[in-house]
């Protein structure tokens, strides 16, 4: 038994044991569910194996999908807790848990996912391209960022979730204060999951830069693969420093070392360095994926061509470099000193100015046009003004003598929530709404759509506008709860109020999938929206070649040209296609990956050591293996061509 | 597959290149690794906390062997790429034989001189130093061996299938890798320990 004790719930609690009920139940359900029915070989076969940027992609939303909820439950129960003064909802330790994975899921495991899902979909069809430059390393970055993102959630219910927040700053996060195995899953499954997002930013840039079509030169990119290259570039310049900071932080929690230690010569503060040195630009990973997502949203609905191309790209690259020279400002009150401070400071305001000038050059783009306010330029048009005012605030918080005052407060939480919501959560589901026809073949339903912008943004200004007040007022963040001197309470009130807006507005998204999945019509044709860029070029649902003749483009609108200015945009004819098979290798690694980080986060060394050697013989099985691909024939692309176009 | 003969092989096909292309940018992600395990270590070099200090434990003899060991075998990688060029299948096999070799001999030395600092109590829980040097040598180590089992892996496919584009590519990838790991090392040759012995 005592080899048992260690997977048990340091804290238990009621919530708790119900969630393992549901998890268990649910699990039941998919394996009976998939018996039932005889999926499992289509599952195994269509998803589980496949290396299609298409699937792949879906499969990324659909995860980010299920995190966004997990996180949005935590996040609910925060705002619960500190909804009334005192409360008793969540003991410390409870809230601190669903504090830092609240913070992780919907960063990592969420908003990265969301991210990769168009940036799989929509990157290769943008540039006229087959398939990624490495479809299987590409299957690989999904299946570790998926087990990843399964070791972290299961912490709850084996061994205790991590409670240092989601910065899990040493040395709280360190073994003397952090006593459950919560901060090793953590370090791992961000560890696991963080690799996988490497890949992808190797195979994105290697796929935007060598496989575009003929006559698609770098400033005759579409807006949102810019926005993808300049972010992949990002990833792979900070990932690896996160990688040895999270190397760093398990050897102190697994072998006893001191790099963070507060004793032998560690210096706790180094965490606190690494961490932001990818921290920080990773937030603009988040944002400049946004950013495209919005140029393309806005042109297409504003009927009109993109204002001041250049220097959107020009703003991209610059916030990019910048990204890497503003980290300090996460921890102004730390003592570097201010002639640090001030640097720092100066760096971070800096970026206001190229974020500004985006933000002129959307409404620019807007000056004069024929707007159609469809859901998707909903969010872009709501995502303008709100997302200004978390910038203004960011600016604020920049202030390094001001910071002194707002530094851990409800004031910085409702700044960074104000950038992350409108500017990265409205345009995923812009996104998510813009995309859809193209991924399923039926449009979501505008109606309830319009209702689920409305509550969402209603919704987000009741939760998150108070905490500026009660922030500025003093209200720390991560605290359990207030006295009801403070006089915090009805402003908490009010975004406990929101949060619930906020779900309702999640809730009306679930059910327009399901009403839409109903109702919709089918026959949309390839181009619902009327829009410019080569991803509606092809047929909807996209044949798994993607084009049946290689494009070629004279301008970043390659469609738009074909459509108004007679542009020939498939002047080839077709030829035989060469596409990547299958392989259930990624998936598998991915799983062997899983049992790995769980063997380290308890110190199973043998399974480990096993599952390590598993690792490696997956990769001496992919060297030794001769996988040529597959070849299309004309025939067989000419007969899917002849169902689509009759499907129209 | 379509080949272009006009290319050297390890370029011959569009796949080829492509695979050259994102290996420099891994090898880009690599360098922010290894830049960041720098930064780490000259951070760290003097919170010696009560054990050994850079100084008291590097001994010059070993390094020395290690970097004259490392750098012959870039050489050797290098005739190994050339030898393959001009289609001499049996030279390259034997230039990569001896890069290997060369490789093994390094993490011989580097094994025993982590085993003698263990003996002179600089170990893994010593200190940040300590725990520092060793994370930044082993990063490295590990890359050593883990192109050692590679480099391996890719002669018994020349060997079976003879150069071609596959192999040649992958042949020139692993040389991409072990030149890498070279540079790395000069950077930790002149960072770690001359200038921890100064």
């Amino acid at each position: 038994m005592e080899f048992f004790e260690r997977f048990a719930i340091p804290n238990p609690s009621l919530a708790i044991y119900a969630s393992m009920v549901a998890i268990g139940l649910t699990v039941v359900a998919i394996i009976a569910g998939l018996t039932y029915f005889k999926k499992w070989g289509y599952l195994w076969r269509e998803w589980l194996t496949t290396v299609d940027h298409k699937r792949i992609g879906i499969m990324y939303l659909l995860s980010a999908l299920i995190m966004l909820f997990r996180g949005g439950v935590d996040a609910i129960m925060l705002r619960a807790q500190l909804a009334v003064p005192d409360n008793k909802l969540l003991d410390p330790q409870h809230y601190n848990e669903v504090f830092s994975t609240h913070g992780v899921i919907m960063v990592m495991f969420m908003a990265m996912p969301f991210i990769f899902a168009f940036m799989n979909y929509v990157v290769p069809l943008q540039i006229g391209a087959r398939d990624v430059a490495f479809p299987r390393l590409n299957a690989l970055s999904f299946w570790l960022f998926f087990f990843g993102a399964m070791l972290f959630n299961i912490s709850f219910v084996i061994g205790g979730s991590p409670d240092a927040g989601w910065t899990s700053y040493f040395p709280l996060a360190g073994n003397d204060f952090s006593q459950h195995v919560g901060t090793n899953y953590y370090m791992i499954a961000i560890q696991i999951s963080g690799i996988g997002s490497l890949m992808t930013g190797i195979n994105m840039i290697t796929t935007i830069m060598k496989m575009r079509a003929p006559g698609m030169t770098l400033m005759k990119m579409p807006m949102f693969t810019w926005s993808v290259l300049v972010t992949n570039l990002i990833i792979v310049t900070v990932f690896p420093v996160i990688t040895v900071a999270l190397a760093m932080g398990t050897m102190d929690r697994l072998f006893g070392t001191h790099f963070f230690a507060t004793t032998n010569g560690g210096m706790d503060m180094l965490w606190a360095n690494l961490f932001w040195v990818w921290g920080h630009p990773e937030v603009y990973i988040l944002i400049l994926p946004a950013f495209g997502i919005y140029s393309e949203i806005i042109s297409t609905f504003a009927g009109r061509n993109l204002y001041g191309y250049k220097s959107m790209v020009a703003s991209m690259v610059i916030i990019s470099a910048l990204s890497c020279m503003v980290w300090a400002h996460h921890f102004f009150t730390m003592g570097q000193g201010a002639v640090a401070n001030s640097f720092f400071s100066i760096t971070t305001m800096m970026i206001a100015v190229p974020t500004g000038v985006k933000i002129f050059n959307w409404l620019f783009t807007l000056w004069k046009g024929k707007i159609r306010f469809t859901v998707p330029m909903l969010y872009s048009l709501g995502f303008i003004p709100l997302f200004v005012i978390g910038g203004m605030t960011g600016v604020m918080l920049a202030m390094s003598a001001a910071d002194y005052q707002y530094h851990n407060t409800m004031f910085l939480v409702a700044h960074f929530h104000n950038t992350i919501i409108p500017g990265v959560v409205f345009a995923m589901l812009a996104g998510l709404t813009y995309y859809w026809p193209k991924m399923f073949g039926f449009m979501l339903n505008e109606r309830i759509g319009k209702w689920s912008f409305w509550t969402l943004t209603i919704g987000f200004c009741l939760a998150f506008f108070p905490m500026y007040i009660t922030g500025l007022d003093g209200q720390a963040r991560r605290m359990y709860t207030y006295s009801e001197a403070t006089g915090y309470g009805p402003l908490n009130m009010v975004s406990f109020v929101g949060a619930g807006v906020m779900a309702i507005s999640f809730a009306l998204i679930v059910y327009n999938v399901y009403y839409s999945v109903r109702y919709s019509p089918r026959n949309i044709g390839a181009d619902p929206w009327d829009a410019r860029s080569l991803e509606w070029a092809t047929h909807t649902p996209v044949p798994e070649y993607n084009f049946a003749v290689e494009p070629q483009v004279a301008s970043s609108e390659g469609f738009w040209d074909a459509k108004k200015k007679g542009h020939a945009l498939f002047p080839g004819k077709v030829e035989k296609i060469h596409m990547p098979n299958n392989s259930g290798v990624p998936f598998i690694m991915g799983a062997i990956f899983f049992v790995l980080g769980f063997s380290l986060v308890f110190s199973l060394w043998i399974p480990a050591i096993l599952s390590l050697i598993g690792i490696l013989a997956c990769m001496a099985l992919r060297s030794f293996e001769q996988d040529h691909g597959r070849y299309i024939s004309v025939k067989e692309i000419e007969e899917t061509e002849t169902k689509l176009r009759g499907a129209k | 597959m379509k080949v272009d003969h006009s290319l050297p092989l390890e370029y011959g096909t569009k796949q080829n290149g492509l695979n050259i292309f994102g290996f420099w940018v891994f090898l880009a992600a690599e360098i922010m690794l290894f830049a960041t395990l720098f930064t780490s270590y000259f951070t760290l070099e003097h919170r010696t906390g009560s054990g050994p200090s850079g100084t008291e434990i590097f001994e010059i003899a070993p390094v020395i062997i290690e970097t004259l060991l490392l750098l012959t075998s870039s050489f050797t990688i290098g005739l190994g790429v050339h030898a393959m060029r001009l289609g001499r299948k049996k030279a390259m096999m034997t230039f990569f034989v001896i890069t290997l070799l060369l490789g093994l001999g390094f993490l011989g030395f580097e094994i025993d001189e982590f085993i003698t600092y263990i003996h002179d109590g600089a170990t893994l829980q010593t200190s940040a130093f300590t725990a520092m040097l060793m994370t930044t040598l082993g990063t490295h180590g590990l890359h050593v061996t883990f192109g050692l089992f590679w480099g391996t892996a890719i002669l018994l496919q020349v060997k079976k299938r003879g150069l071609t584009p596959e192999t040649a590519n992958k042949s020139f990838i692993f040389s991409l890798y072990w030149h890498f790991l070279d540079v790395v090392w000069i950077f930790i040759f002149s960072f770690i320990y001359l200038k921890g012995m100064m």
